[in-house]
């Protein structure tokens, strides 16, 4: 087949279009023509497909997100908001931090180790693009359950993924969560989370100005990896000769990335840039459409100047292709010698590819032949939206009329036996068969890494100003209310930065969901985004960014609503972290917070099959007050862990085996002081002479020492705590 | 003192032994993979990371990088070099150290923290421990498996060579525990384990690994 041209897209307006296939509805493909006046070319049809799928239009989701703009809290930390690759917070001292957090659940499914590694790389990437030094990761992972055969494939597959890649970059992994449920067996979600640290002047965005200024690929050649469903196209393109079948996941070369962050951090050291873009979803696409919607839109490309692994792709194949590691940068002239030779001292491949027009279109030639020529804005802005109908399913009301009834343990056999369940249910159990194979030294600036309540990194050794990040989620209770779980995850993940001991300053979010085009689903996406921004604007906290992903969904059965909420925080100094294990013997035990009956959505209910009941209300009120208390009092906590799935009982058990120090806790109603998941709760250890600081409602719970831990008459060894805690994974994934 | 920490494509842990360096008084000199010059540094650290991706094998290419011509001329007169997991992997592909790393028994990358027995104070790197001391450094690799013939094992354990080795069970599969040997001079030390990570207890388990930088001072001092 010829190449289908903006010329012979002119003269032959009735060529059929294999739009469905490449995923576009009727009337937008409709309103593709009318943008252009005549039918894309083959070429623009691949990248309209590409920059209009759910995926990077958010054309299901963007009606509601637009709420995290619309009640933003005032914030002065917020140094670049929602819309560029990641957001940017002031920190202070002159560093701003981006963090962002993203999906990459379905490549993960199909192929575990690099769709998991791929998802490392691109959210790096986003981070660096910024400006920034990436300084850590952060992956929250759902499974389906844990002896499930397909989770023996995907675990141990994504882990490694996640290991491969990020320990090669040299970034310390520091936190995460992994949760089973039966929901997930067909839809593991992988997210990753990003950090990175700047100078506030170095920040850089993604927007080509300045006529004649050059645009410059570089990093990775590009291949034949991660077409997906533009290889109808490449099929018609090339007939019977060409590559049959592309595939659909990329394939990441993690040295290549290592290289192209060092050569890029170097190339913004010497402020050789005027906007630069990463190479992601969508590929060439999405970089250049972006690029030039970002400036003043005109942009001329000579698609036949892009270094290729692959000579046989085709031009639509090279616009779709999501190779990995490549980077798209705007130079000025007087710039691009220095640029040259900082890209040949990293060996990185580069090559300057088109220019920076006066014009307001984006113009893609191949051999001197026009193949694309589209204002920008709409292919990277400008995108379908939907007003996806959505309703609240008729779960809602059966599940929330159910009572909870579960045995509670009472007897000091049932005690110790509940102990020993908690402390080795997959969900709970010890976790370091992951997290043993992730690099957490690494920089030599890690101060706190899992299994601690957040990960915590020192962004400066001098004056020692660190950075603290959790993510949280509680899919239970959004399962149960969405809106509430929304609110109750950032609850928990803002609490888990307070209880290290630094203040939350910002938020980012990654929120995974079933199909959007199932009522049910949507209502509970619309409920989860009206909760979270509600919550946010309550708690004085901007939204910086974030992702969504829908269609985790296997035939009618889609997740569990899973809004992971990522809370960044700032610590002025790191050596006053507050970590969450025991450290010494005779300290007091204090509970903060009030217990209620709170069994609906708890770990203990999972555990006897239950599901239902109503969520707690969040109190973000009593949530700040509590925040506020730790961070006032962080100098008399000698260990601070926060409560949540498992209760108090699952604080207890990651509170002693720390270090190994017992302790004696006497309680009135053990069951539900025990296993209740009442929200803002958290358990300090103090001097006993600091008693009279604490200015919280608490309860004295215990005193710290021994070898045991011992609840009222239920004594149980932290040796056989440990062996019930750490048996677990090895047992099943080693 | 100056003490050169080089940066092959793909080394990661460069900063973190610069910064041990510091930590132990040193001036650390940063040495580029491409350039034949050691700047007149009076020692060198090969840091961890994943030269080249690992590509080929461990440190295969990285051992035939230009600086590394002449890291091995000076080696054989005598100059200490300390090579740490990706670094060790890189002088035993230069030869300037006996055996090969091979891929962890349990075919995962494994991060501890690893207790370890100090078994040779006479090296370079070693002179400020005590023989038969405990400490406790991170250990973080996919290819830490110590492996070499029977001979050149006689050979290293006869000739008191063994710089430490694993306490407790076996992290990797190291023949004899090996988790750092020396060249018959001393002054070549490969180790398979971080003491760069364990200089601040704030940023590490320990401050176990100090000693490998304040030592090789101790030598360079009484040179």
């Amino acid at each position: 087949m010829s190449l289908d041209t903006v010329a012979s897209a002119q003269t032959s307006p009735d060529t059929k279009q294999p739009f469905a296939e490449l995923g576009l509805k009727p009337d937008e493909y409709a309103r593709i023509k009318e943008i252009l006046n005549r039918r894309p070319t083959s070429s623009e049809l691949a990248m309209y497909s590409v920059m209009w799928s759910e995926h990077c239009s958010y054309k299901s989701s963007k009606v509601h997100l637009k709420q995290f703009g619309e009640k933003a809290p005032h914030s002065d930390a917020l140094l670049v908001g929602i819309g560029e690759n990641a957001g940017v917070v002031d920190v202070g001292q002159g560093y701003a931090v981006t963090f962002k957090i993203e999906s990459h659940n379905h490549p993960s499914f199909i192929e575990p180790y690099q769709g998991a590694a791929t998802g490392v790389g691109g959210i790096v990437r986003d981070i660096l693009t910024m400006g920034a030094r990436p300084i850590a990761v952060m992956d929250p992972l759902r499974f389906g359950p844990a002896d499930a055969p397909d989770t023996k494939r995907v675990l141990p597959g994504i882990v490694a993924g996640i290991g491969g890649y990020g320990n090669c970059l040299g970034l310390p992994n520091i936190g995460g969560e992994i949760t089973f449920d039966q929901t997930y067996l067909g839809n593991p979600l992988v997210n990753a989370l990003c950090v990175g640290v700047m100078r506030h002047d170095q920040i850089k965005l993604a927007k080509a100005s300045g006529a004649g200024n050059l645009v410059v690929l570089f990093g990775a050649k590009t291949g034949g990896d991660g077409i997906g469903g533009v290889s109808v196209l490449a099929s018609e393109t090339f007939g019977a000769s060409g590559p049959a079948k592309r595939p659909s996941v990329q394939v990441g070369d993690p040295f290549v990335e290592k290289v192209l962050i060092e050569c890029s951090l170097e190339i913004f050291a010497e402020d050789l840039v005027v906007g630069i873009q990463d190479l992601g979803g969508a590929g060439l696409s999405c970089a250049t459409s972006e690029l030039a919607s970002g400036g003043s839109g005109g942009m001329q490309v000579q698609l036949d100047k892009v270094p290729l692994r692959d000579p046989s792709l085709s031009p639509e194949e090279i616009l779709m292709s999501e190779s990995q590691e490549r980077m798209c940068a705007i130079v000025e002239p007087k710039h691009i010698a220095r640029f040259l030779e900082i890209c040949a001292k990293w060996d990185v491949t580069v090559d300057v590819i088109g220019e920076v027009t006066d014009g307001d279109s984006l113009i893609i030639t191949w051999h001197g032949e026009v193949i694309v020529d589209v204002p920008p804005r709409t292919v990277a802005h400008e995108g379908p939206v939907y007003n996806r109908p959505f309703a609240q399913p008729d779960y809602i009301n059966i599940v929330n009329a159910q009572n909870i009834d579960v045995p509670l343990p009472k007897t000091a056999a049932e005690i110790k036996a509940a102990m020993l369940t908690i402390a080795s249910t997959p969900n709970l159990a010890d976790k370091s068969w992951v997290t043993s194979q992730y690099d957490k030294y690494v920089q030599g600036n890690t101060i706190l890494a899992q299994p601690e309540d957040a990960g915590m990194v020192r962004v400066d050794e001098t004056t020692q100003l660190g950075v603290a990040i959790s993510t949280d989620a509680n899919a239970n209770w959004s399962y149960l209310n969405p809106y509430e779980g929304a609110k109750l995850a950032l609850a928990e993940a803002a609490r888990n930065i307070a209880v290290a001991g630094a203040k939350p300053l910002a938020v980012t979010n990654c929120l995974n969901f079933g199909s959007p085009e199932d009522p049910g689903v949507m209502w509970q996406f619309a409920e989860t985004v009206r909760g979270l921004a509600d919550g946010c604007l309550e708690m004085g906290l901007p939204v910086t960014g974030g992702n969504v992903s829908f269609y985790n969904q296997t035939g009618d059965v889609a997740i569990l609503p899973t809004p992971v909420i990522g809370v960044l925080g700032v610590i002025q100094d790191v050596r006053t972290r507050t970590p969450m294990g025991i450290p010494a013997a005779g300290l007091d035990l204090y509970l903060l917070g009030e217990t209620k009956n709170d069994l609906a959505g708890s770990e203990w209910a999972f555990l006897h099959n239950q599901r239902g009941g109503n969520s707690p209300i969040a109190d973000l009120q009593r949530e700040m007050k509590l925040i506020d208390f730790l961070l006032a009092n962080n100098s008399i906590f000698k260990s601070a862990h926060d409560l949540s799935q498992g209760g108090l009982a699952a604080t207890l058990i990651e509170a002693t085996l720390k270090n190994n120090i017992g302790a004696t806790i006497t309680l009135t109603d053990a069951g539900i002081e025990l296993l209740s998941e009442t929200p803002s709760r958290v358990l300090i250890a103090i001097d006993p002479q600091d008693a009279a600081k604490i200015t919280y409602p608490a309860t004295k719970i215990g005193t710290t020492g021994g070898t045991s831990l011992t609840i009222n008459d239920a004594e149980i060894s932290l040796a056989e705590l440990r062996t019930a805690h750490t048996e677990t994974f090895p047992k099943l994934f080693g | 003192m100056r003490i050169g920490v080089v940066t092959f494509p793909g080394t990661l842990d460069d900063r973190d032994a610069a910064r041990a360096v510091k930590y132990a008084g040193a001036e650390a000199v940063s040495l580029w993979h491409g350039d034949a010059d050691l700047k007149g540094v009076d020692a060198v650290i090969l840091p961890g990371g994943f030269s080249y991706g690992d590509y080929l094998r461990c440190g295969a290419i990285s051992s035939f990088a230009p600086v590394m011509t002449e890291i091995i001329a000076q080696a054989n007169k005598g100059m200490p070099v300390l090579g740490i997991c990706n670094g060790f992997q890189v002088l035993c592909e230069a030869h300037l150290l006996p055996g090969a790393l091979t891929r962890n028994h349990e075919l995962h990358f494994l991060c501890r923290d690893q207790t370890l027995k100090i078994e040779n104070t006479t090296s370079a790197w070693t002179t400020n421990f005590t023989k038969g001391q405990e400490i406790v450094i991170p250990l973080k690799n996919g290819e830490g498996s110590f492996q070499c013939d029977d001979e050149t094992l006689k050979a290293l354990e006869d000739s008191n060579r063994i710089i430490a080795r694993y306490v407790g069970e076996n992290p990797n599969g190291s023949r004899n525990l090996i988790a750092g040997i020396t060249n018959e001079r001393g002054n070549v030390v490969g180790l398979m384990p971080h003491p760069e990570h364990a200089i601040d207890s704030l940023t590490g388990p320990t401050t176990d690994g100090l000693p490998f930088f304040t030592s090789v001072l101790s030598a360079l001092v009484g040179k």
